[in-house]
């Protein structure tokens, strides 16, 4: 499979001068699989420019969402194949205790917040509430878990024949631990994670600045590392950076969190347009 | 071992902070998790005793009633609240491994996680002081 970066940045999307290497889009990736199917994971503002990639032959989109905080959904109402009605666009993601799927998405694309209407959406639209029973799309097989994020969030564990990919993003495993982490049983996203050859995760904050945001939902880069290494991943995106952090402090902080942890595997400060190819296909 | 439910993850982090004794159960009645205050109250401890399967926990306290007369395991609120999904609550008396009988009052209700999952039960143990 290949994994591209369309938007690594968390909270609110951060243009400028300062942010050119590692992006200002708001979270989203792409995964085609070896057959040519496409998924995207979450609809944070990269995705308008990966709608504007993806080839005109294309006929069906599967997009995972995780959560439905606006840096994960903002994108959406800008995604091309929406528009398109030949092609079939379905929308995975997470319901609450009281409202469905279709009811969250409504409350974003519906007057005042967007002109147009879910209902109005040309595509051929389909909407599966997750977390559920593993399902497959294509070539992929997609397992999806709750995660410690306020509000419903899941992370997914894709997986073919020969590669797994986990998205792991919005996530603070270490929440209520005082010596991070606790096996992995006690660990949120551990089975989505577990010998992932690439994690992509949540690593918004410096160390310094997650004791001032312990509960807001999100990871130091340590602890991000130490996550990958409890799940005993083969590489780690850091991802989801906070809106504050430039490149300069985007290098700086992983250099140090990589001298902290010492992890015997990759750790890459998740840049938009990286790609990564998993497995042999 | 296999990842706990969020739901469980989370409420294990909140009481192992609370002040006030929580025994926490899954789905299938296994004891998972009692915090510091429980120990106290249960004159054991959780790092040695680690999990214990319902038949095992239910039965490790000697509970009373008001009357000395005993309260069958059954008849506990952690066990209704587990097997009957819903909130009990009742005063009794409780003596653990170390003899101590403590007048205590417990209330359990059920854990329902997303999508109305059955995830366990869930016991808070009040003291009652006599003085």
């Amino acid at each position: 499979m290949i994994v591209t970066l369309w938007g690594t940045r968390g909270s609110l999307a951060t243009p400028g001068a300062a942010t050119t290497r590692y992006g200002g889009n708001t979270s989203c990736a792409s995964v085609y699989g070896p057959d040519g199917t496409v998924l995207v994971l979450d609809a944070g503002t990269g995705i308008r420019p990966l709608g504007m990639a993806l080839p005109r032959s294309l006929r069906r989109v599967d997009i995972c969402l995780t959560h439905l905080h606006l840096d994960h959904i903002q994108g959406l109402g800008f995604f091309a194949p929406l528009y398109n009605p030949a092609v079939e666009v379905h929308i995975w993601g997470p319901a609450s205790t009281t409202l469905s799927l279709r009811d969250r998405l409504m409350r974003y694309l519906s007057p005042p917040l967007f002109p147009i209407r879910l209902r109005e959406l040309p595509c051929q639209l389909s909407l599966h509430e997750t977390p559920c029973a593993d399902f497959t799309i294509g070539e992929f097989r997609i397992a999806s878990a709750l995660i410690c994020h306020p509000g419903p969030t899941v992370g997914y564990r894709i997986t073919t024949a020969d590669a797994t990919l986990a998205y792991v993003t919005d996530h603070e495993p270490a929440l209520g631990v005082p010596e991070f982490p606790l096996g992995g049983e006690w660990t949120s996203g551990y089975d989505l994670a577990a010998e992932a050859d690439l994690l992509i995760h949540d690593a918004q904050y410096s160390s310094e600045e997650y004791a001032q945001y312990v509960g807001w939902g999100h990871s130091s880069l340590q602890h991000a590392i130490a996550f990958a290494a409890l799940a005993r991943v083969q590489q780690v995106v850091l991802f989801h950076h906070d809106p504050g952090h430039t490149d300069q402090d985007i290098d700086r902080l992983t250099a140090e969190a990589i001298a902290a942890t010492r992890p015997t595997f990759a750790v890459t400060p998740g840049a938009e347009g990286c790609v990564f190819e998993l497995g042999s296909r | 071992m296999a990842q706990q439910e969020i739901e469980v993850i989370l409420i294990r982090q909140l009481a192992s902070y609370l002040a006030m004794p929580i025994v926490i159960v899954n789905s299938i009645g296994t004891l998972l998790f009692y915090n510091e205050p429980a120990e106290q109250l249960v004159a054991m401890r959780f790092e040695e005793t680690g999990e214990m399967p319902e038949d095992e926990w239910a039965n490790a306290l000697m509970l009373t009633d008001e009357h000395d007369m005993p309260i069958a395991p059954e008849a506990s609120p952690l066990v209704i609240a587990l097997h009957e999904r819903r909130p009990a609550h009742r005063a009794m008396w409780s003596q653990g491994p170390d003899g101590v009988r403590r007048h205590v009052e417990v209330t359990a209700f059920p854990l329902i996680g997303q999508a109305g999952r059955a995830l366990g039960a869930v016991a808070i143990f009040w003291e009652v002081k006599h003085v």
